[in-house]
């Protein structure tokens, strides 16, 4: 047990806090309102800025361009990028989670022809997982991919696709034998979304906005070299890309978490309730220390997590913790929020009246989706009893 | 950053494990229990032949001289074992409180004794109106005589010393002083037996000044979540092995999600409750600036946790969970009992928030 930095974590930390205060780009606020179709080719050239630095992929072996770090120089990563306000990378997808499975799947052609435009972020990379009839039951999914000649023949329909209408390339699960039992019929295809055949609409969800598409594919054809991993083992190619994706999540929400217990404790000074600073609400002041203590504890979690994949070597059921936990307290903190600001909780961004731009709305409608996606708090509750504790599987 | 055992302290827990598991297995937990004092003195000198009495304590004294950390990860296993009698009473409250606060000579005079296995003291703190907060302490010593009454006090009947928290200062008793009057309370928790204690003009020794408490007294907080953190895994094994060997409807009750779940809610509530309480002990041996709060929030989520999880275990193993045959009550009586014990969850919030939302700096920290 020590929580001092070593020599070497505390020498990445300079490294990159000496890069960063000298290229981290001083207009990014004039730019965080608009809609990422506005600023997206700015995120684009942040992100190349970072790859010219070596940055843009940490976690990633030197081979590829990464500086092979630990997910404790990767938390330190990400802590120093929030401390200066730094804006996202346009390639979050391939960066965080594609790049790290076509590394591990992938062949020597597929990793020349894709790594580099990942981390350029010339190629952006979008996630075609769940469908219609297959969220939780991801296994079931039908989009089904037919050998035809050197291509596969590509059919269905996907949802919930981050990025899908700025995406050049998809990591498409598909249903290439439909005759054995579903986790050993999936493939994984790597495919061109300028292919005939793709169609792409904006989903629109509760907030109003559309952070997802809806894909639909229609005779797509796929060269046979670009299937990622083996034909009928895209259940295990898949599952190391969620791993990814649970374990990754947690070290930069982290930082969002601390910014906005911190605003609320802010924010509890100011509010008047009944007739007194909210501060002095017994009440309040009990639900804010509660909400306190559980986001030190997310970050604690965390640090264990960290510690234990350090030590066996690879993303685990861990992951399924940390989603559980940040995505309830997220939802507990929006509604704490709620509760401060009273009837100016519910304004809208573009109400003059609203407070910290309407944030807290926001974040209350929006924190609705996290017990959902990425898996729903059922299913990672399934992973631990199946997974970390042993119990007979459920479904 | 490394947040998890080192090689040294895996040892260290696995023999406390294995040495809880030969000489307190639950038969003599029970057997203790049904006791008057809960007190066993074969078991107490086998903890002092593991060195687990001085485990804390200076060399010069007869201790082991090994870290907080280490001695959270003993409690850990006390509470996984149940372990009763006054190992708490004695080391952690009595020995950090002479530790922190008392003179060499004093030490040598109690600390040494209680190292060495061969004494038992206790801490009377509580009085009638059932506050934590030290500002409430209304006994007060006059000539060096003390004269009122302490509630709640463990162990007394068993200590050989009783150190009394007064408004001027924090005295030792001998608890055969005349004048001194021990009477059990009976409590929920079988195994750590409670007491109320009258001095009528009893001359007590002073050991030093309330100011010095705020230390010995974290660190017996976070001990104390440590040992609720081990209960809460012993209920978890308990109800995970229950709802794999159960069955009803011809299956295992572990394939229904309804019971699946609380078992996943209660491994979330014990690993968290973990986490914090070994950030804690981390914290006080670093003397880390956030150390007070972090021994608030160990102790807050643990006593609603400890308590939550109590409620989960039972549940699973349904009927025969609600039997005095099944060990699960014992752990749920000590739960309650120890929510409370230096400060449950609402009284912690509000500690946490004085150093929060009352503090004018609120430092956001990362990783």
């Amino acid at each position: 047990m020590d929580l001092n930095l070593t020599p070497e974590e505390v020498a990445f930390r300079d490294e990159f806090r000496v890069w960063l205060q000298a290229n981290v780009p001083k207009d990014w606020a004039e730019w965080r309102e608009k809609p990422l179709e506005e600023s997206f080719p700015y995120l684009r050239a942040w992100q190349r800025k970072l790859q010219e630095g070596g940055w843009a992929a940490v976690s990633w072996p030197k081979d590829y361009g990464g500086r092979s770090a630990t997910l404790m120089q990767q938390a330190i990563f990400w802590e120093e990028m929030a401390r200066l306000e730094a804006p996202p990378m346009a390639n979050a997808l391939g960066l965080g989670l594609i790049g790290p499975t076509i590394i591990a799947y992938g062949t020597n052609a597929q990793k020349k022809r894709f790594i580099p435009g990942i981390l350029s972020a010339e190629e952006i990379w979008c996630q075609g997982f769940s469908e219609p009839n297959a969220g939780s039951d991801l296994a079931a999914l039908q989009t089904e991919a037919r050998l035809a000649d050197a291509h596969y023949l590509v059919n269905g329909q996907k949802i919930w696709m981050s990025y899908g209408w700025v995406g050049d390339w998809c990591e498409l699960v598909v249903r290439t034998d439909p005759a054995v039992p579903k986790h050993k019929g999936l493939t994984v295809l790597l495919v061109d979304m300028k292919s005939p055949g793709v169609e792409v609409r904006p989903l629109r969800q509760m907030t109003g906005e559309s952070e997802f598409n809806e894909v639909f594919l229609r005779d797509v054809r796929v060269p046979v070299e670009n299937v990622l991993g083996k034909v009928n083992d895209g259940w295990n190619v898949a599952v190391s890309t969620l791993m990814h994706e649970r374990g990754a999540y947690g070290a930069r929400l982290i930082l969002i978490f601390k910014r906005n217990i911190n605003r609320l404790i802010e924010l509890t000074r100011k509010v008047q309730r009944n007739g007194r600073p909210a501060a002095q609400d017994p009440i309040l002041r009990q639900k804010l220390a509660q909400c306190y203590a559980e986001v030190e504890i997310m970050r604690l979690n965390q640090l264990r997590a960290f510690s234990r994949i350090t030590s066996t070597g690879a993303p685990g059921p861990e992951g399924s913790i940390q989603k559980l936990f940040w995505s309830e307290l997220n939802q507990r903190l929006q509604q704490l929020a709620q509760e401060l600001l009273g009837p100016y909780g519910q304004l809208l961004a573009s109400d003059g009246h609203a407070i910290d731009k309407g944030i807290w709305s926001y974040g209350y409608l929006r924190s609705r989706g996290n017990t959902i996606e990425a898996g729903t708090s059922e299913v990672q509750r399934n992973i631990i009893g199946h997974f970390v504790l042993g119990l007979p599987r459920s479904y | 950053m490394q947040f998890g055992l080192n090689e040294s302290q895996e040892f260290l827990r696995d023999s406390a494990r294995k040495f809880f598991a030969g000489e307190c297995p639950m038969a003599e937990v029970r057997r203790l229990m049904e006791t008057d004092t809960a007190f066993g003195a074969n078991l107490w000198s086998k903890l002092a032949e593991q060195g687990y009495t001085g485990i804390i304590f200076p060399e010069e004294f007869g201790g082991v001289a090994l870290g907080i950390f280490e001695l959270i990860l003993l409690m850990e296993e006390a509470g996984r074992a149940l372990l009763p009698g006054p190992f708490f009473s004695t080391v952690v409250m009595a020995g950090t409180l002479l530790d922190a606060l008392a003179t060499t000579a004093q030490k040598r005079k109690y600390l040494a004794p209680i190292c060495r296995g061969e004494a038992r003291a206790t801490v009377a703190f509580f009085e009638a109106e059932g506050s934590w907060d030290l500002a409430d302490v209304r006994l007060t010593a006059a000539n060096g005589e003390l004269k009122g009454e302490k509630l709640f006090v463990p162990d007394a009947a068993i200590a050989d010393w009783i150190i009394v928290v007064a408004q001027n200062g924090v005295f030792l008793v001998d608890s055969k002083a005349s004048g001194v009057r021990v009477q059990p309370m009976l409590g929920m928790d079988l195994t750590r037996k409670l007491y109320s204690v009258r001095f009528d003009d009893v001359p007590g020794e002073k050991i030093g000044e309330t100011a010095g408490l705020a230390r010995p007294r974290a660190i017996a907080t976070a001990a104390l979540a440590a040992e609720m953190v081990g209960g809460m895994q012993r209920t978890l094994d308990l109800a995970v092995e229950y709802a794999k060997t159960r069955k009803q409807f011809g299956k295992p009750i572990g394939i229904f999600q309804a019971v699946q779940h609380q078992c996943a809610d209660m491994y979330l509530e014990t690993e968290s409750a973990r986490s914090a309480v070994y950030y804690a002990a981390w914290a006080l041996q670093h003397h880390a600036p956030d150390a007070a709060a972090a021994v608030s929030i160990a102790k807050l989520y643990a006593s609603d946790a400890s308590r939550t999880v109590g409620n989960r275990g039972i549940q699973v193993h349904g009927g025969m969970g609600f039997t005095w045959e099944n060990d699960l009550h014992l752990y749920y009586r000590r739960a309650k009992a120890s929510e409370t014990t230096f400060g449950d969850a609402t009284f912690h919030r509000e500690r946490l928030a004085r150093l929060t939302i009352d503090a004018e700096v609120v430092s956001a920290r990362g990783a």
